[in-house]
Formats: C-alpha cells, sequence, structure tokens
C-alpha cells in the first residue's frame, strides 16, 4: 500500500530540494551589496511619509456596525417579498406577520441606534 | 558578500560557474517596467501572445524593484519624475540593468523643453537604447536579445566591485 505512494514521496522531496537550492544559491552566488537607499521601505519612488499604523477614526466602526443592520434587513426581506404571493397561499396572514415581528426586532435596535445618537457624524 | 568575491582567478571551476550564472541570469531578466508614458503601451503589446516577450524569459513583470533584475523606463523621464526613477533603480538588487525605451527616454526626444530630462543616462547607467517613438514590440525584443547578449559575457566577479553610480548634478535640480 505505502509503495504505492513512493512516487509522490520522490517529486515531494525533488520540489523541496528544489526551492530550497534554488532560494539558497541566489544568497551565496549573488552579490550582495546593500546600501542605504536600497535598504530604505518601498513606497514606489516617493519618501515614506507618516506611520503605518495609522489610526481610524471611530465613526468608521460605527458605519460597519450600522451597515448589519440594513444589510441583513434587506437579506431576508428581498426573498421573502419575491415569493410573497406564494407564501401568502401557503401559509395566510402569518407569512406577512412573521416577517413583520422579524423587522419589529430590528427597528427596536434601530431605534436605540437613533436614540444614542449614532445618525449624527460630525 | 557573495562566493562569487573569492572566484578571482581563471581556474576551469571559476569559469565553468560563471557561465553557469551567468546563463540562469540572461535566460530570467525580471523587467521592472518602468512604464511613465505612451511607450509603455508597446512595451505591454510585447508581453501579449502576438510578440509573447515569455519566449526569452522575461514575462514576469514585478511592480516592485526587489524582484527584478532590469529597469525598462518607457516614456518620457521629468526632472520631477527622475528622482523616482533612481529611486526605484536604487533600491533593485544587483546586478541590475538598465533599457531606456523610446526616444524621449534616451535622448528627450521631441520634448526639448525645461521639465525633461534629455536623456536617462544623464542619472542612469543605461544598457540598451531603443530607437523609435514609439518603439515596435520587436524592437524591444531586440533590445532583449542583445542584453541577453551582453549579460552571457560577464562575469560573476564584475558585480562585486562595480562602483555604485553617482548621484547625478540632475539629483539637486
Amino acid at each position: 500500500m505505502i509503495e504505492q505512494y513512493l512516487p509522490v514521496f520522490i517529486v515531494l522531496g525533488i520540489a523541496i530540494i528544489f526551492g530550497i537550492a534554488t532560494v539558497l544559491s541566489s544568497t551565496i552566488f549573488g552579490p550582495q551589496r546593500p546600501t542605504s537607499e536600497k535598504l530604505s521601505t518601498y513606497e514606489s519612488g516617493m519618501k515614506p511619509v507618516g506611520t503605518t499604523h495609522e489610526r481610524v477614526s471611530i465613526k468608521y466602526y460605527l458605519v460597519t456596525m450600522l451597515f448589519i443592520i440594513f444589510d441583513l434587513e434587506v437579506i431576508f426581506v428581498y426573498p421573502w417579498a419575491v415569493q410573497f404571493k406564494k407564501l401568502f397561499h401557503e401559509f395566510g396572514i402569518s407569512a406577512f406577520i412573521s416577517m413583520f415581528v422579524f423587522l419589529v426586532v430590528f427597528e427596536i435596535g434601530y431605534l436605540y441606534v437613533y436614540k444614542k445618537g449614532g445618525f449624527k457624524w460630525d | 558578500m557573495g562566493l562569487e568575491a573569492k572566484l578571482t582567478q581563471d581556474g576551469f571551476l571559476a569559469t565553468k560557474l560563471d557561465a553557469i550564472l551567468a546563463w540562469s541570469r540572461k535566460s530570467s531578466v525580471w523587467p521592472m517596467p518602468m512604464g511613465i508614458s505612451c511607450c509603455a503601451i508597446e512595451m505591454m503589446a510585447a508581453a501579449d501572445p502576438k510578440y509573447d516577450i515569455a519566449r526569452f524569459g522575461s514575462e514576469v513583470m514585478r511592480f516592485t524593484p526587489r524582484q527584478c533584475d532590469l529597469m525598462l523606463v518607457a516614456g518620457t523621464v521629468t526632472y520631477k519624475m527622475s528622482h523616482v526613477v533612481r529611486k526605484i533603480y536604487d533600491q533593485m538588487p544587483d546586478p541590475k540593468w538598465v533599457i531606456a525605451m523610446g526616444a524621449c527616454t534616451s535622448t528627450g526626444g521631441m520634448y526639448r523643453s525645461y521639465p525633461v530630462v534629455q536623456g536617462i543616462d544623464q542619472f542612469l547607467p543605461v544598457d540598451i537604447y531603443v530607437a523609435g517613438c514609439p518603439p515596435r514590440p520587436d524592437n524591444l525584443l531586440n533590445a532583449l536579445i542583445q542584453l541577453q547578449e551582453k549579460i552571457g559575457r560577464t562575469k560573476a566577479r564584475d558585480f562585486q566591485n562595480k562602483p555604485l553610480p553617482e548621484l547625478n548634478i540632475i539629483q539637486n535640480n
């Protein structure tokens, strides 16, 4: 059983050796002449300005959280609206009420955000 | 310093190693596409299936200088841009070569005016100049073949003590 996998291991071994050999040979044979310019950060030829750990305003976080409310609403309401006729035939008025309950839960979240002043951007 | 710094004599091993290194260098010249203006369109055409720069092992256009051997300057270089071009050239690892593609890059071309560098050889060591405005893709391929011949003649120790090109007066403009 294990002999059947021998070619796989041979190929794997060759691949590993080839990978190591190519990387090693470039460090062994390549001329290494580091200069301060060469070691500096690559910023498309410009001088790098500022820090890499850029701070993001908390509003961005707020927007993404609010997006979830409306996004979930849309995801569920669209298929429901498309299939509404069929659902109404099958389940009667409860097809409407169950979605209404779902929306009310979301509206509570929406009211909470509104009350907290989450939509005031400045 | 690499091993090749020790290969200072023309022994059998040294010459064989030189040949192998030169062959591997010339067979995979990875260009840094410095496409500044319209010559870059012809440079892109050289990479398409019709002209197919991959036949010469140069299809891997890297948009970072860290992985490139060849700087392919294609387009009009202004004084403002010259700093950028020079910095990217400086950030490429040795050994490295430069092709000046097109009339503007080589001599300033029709832009005989104050913002345009009259030939990038004022601040870069150019190996091959390609004529044309813009040059046809086959012209670029011809330049690549000539560069490969030039790389094939190099010895490994040539790059060890090669002086870095000096910062020209152009950098103070």
